[in-house]
């Protein structure tokens, strides 16, 4: 299919490189990416995936966006108070880039869900604040056999890996289990610096559109931090031989999908979000 | 100068003259010809060199001797 002068315009930037040119925009055009969670993390991302023409973009996300998310979910503006926020992230997206096929999911992302929601997606993004969630779509793209980028966010840090499959290890190799509960701080205590979310949401696009590119080298067998307080990236090396994670390795022992109970906060419809991560 | 397509660039300004260019002989297989008409000026400053940036051949500029010129290239992978 060529490419209309209105989309070689819009992609100018793009096709000019070239490791892009009209061959990787066309790739960019065709390509499927889920985004799950439409907060701090999957606003940014969201919206650069938008910008870049990725054709088909899904986001999932079972909240409404509420005024204490505005500080760093830059797809949402005060006026989409009480919104979805996946169709407040979709009029965002559409209003930058009419190409884009925005598909909105609307919903708790769970074990009964997740496999099919993935399948026809080429690239997860996962932009969630709870460990439950992410264990859930680790284990989920291991067993579909699909890419993923992990990330999160809390104060003044922020950390990202990809998963690729038969290519390195999973979140599960690295992490094992869900820390035990009050381990971690919950979205009471915490906090996140706005600026972050664009940090490493960025990152996380920038992931996704090298993995369809097939440009460069991704994020796998490595994870990135990010400390904004001592203005440091660290690119840490994973140990290579995963044969024994519970889910990826030789003889797993995960095969089926685990619904973790979900850490709550006092008010969970909206008003107050988890916010727990690796530190 | 025989070619097997050809493209013109002359409604364009920069950098669109290069892209539209671009597009053009990604279309081409490996070896065929790619004739681009363009504006004196700019255009024929910076299109051959952007052509031979990405690693193509250029044959030859040739003058229409109207204000535009006719770059011939030959792709490579």
């Amino acid at each position: 299919m060529a490419m209309t002068d209105e989309q070689i315009e819009r992609y100018s930037r793009h096709i000019i490189l070239k490791e892009v040119g009209a061959k990787g925009q066309k790739k960019l055009l065709n390509a499927k990416v889920l985004i799950i969670g439409a907060g701090g993390l999957g606003a940014p991302a969201a919206m650069y995936l938008a910008a870049a023409g990725v054709g088909t973009i899904g986001i999932a996300d079972a909240d409404e966006v509420d005024l204490s998310n505005l500080q760093r979910q830059i797809i949402h503006a005060t006026s989409d108070i009480g919104k979805a926020k996946v169709k407040s992230a979709k009029e965002t997206m559409n209003a930058m880039n009419p190409d884009v096929n925005v598909k909105t999911y609307h919903c708790f992302v769970d074990s009964t869900n997740i496999r099919e929601l993935i399948r026809e997606y080429d690239f997860i993004l996962d932009g969630t604040d709870n460990f439950p969630a992410k264990f859930l779509i680790n284990d989920a793209c291991v067993m579909e056999k699909k890419a993923f980028c992990h990330a999160g966010i809390i104060r003044f840090k922020g950390q990202l890996m990809t998963y690729v499959p038969n290519e390195g290890p999973c979140y599960r190799c690295v992490f094992k289990n869900p820390p035990p509960k009050d381990a971690v701080p919950t979205c009471k205590q915490a906090g996140v610096i706005g600026a972050m979310g664009g940090v490493i949401g960025s990152l996380m696009a920038m992931e996704a559109i090298k993995y369809i590119l097939g440009v460069g080298k991704l994020l796998t067998g490595y994870l990135l931090t990010y400390d904004a307080i001592e203005q440091e990236f660290r690119k840490v090396k994973l140990p290579k031989d995963n044969s024994s994670c519970k889910v990826c390795g030789k003889n797993p022992t995960i095969t089926q999908l685990i619904d973790y109970e979900q850490e709550v906060c006092e008010e969970t419809a909206g008003r107050f979000e988890v916010k727990i991560e690796n530190y | 100068m025989e070619f097997d397509e050809s493209v013109d660039i002359t409604d364009k300004v920069c950098p669109l003259t290069f892209v539209t260019a671009k597009v053009a002989i990604e279309e081409l297989d490996e070896g065929q010809v790619l004739a681009v008409r363009m504006n004196d000026g700019e255009p024929v400053q910076n299109v051959p060199r952007s052509f031979k940036e990405d690693g193509h051949r250029i044959l030859k500029l040739l003058d229409n001797e109207d204000g535009t010129y006719t770059l011939f290239v030959r792709k490579v992978e």
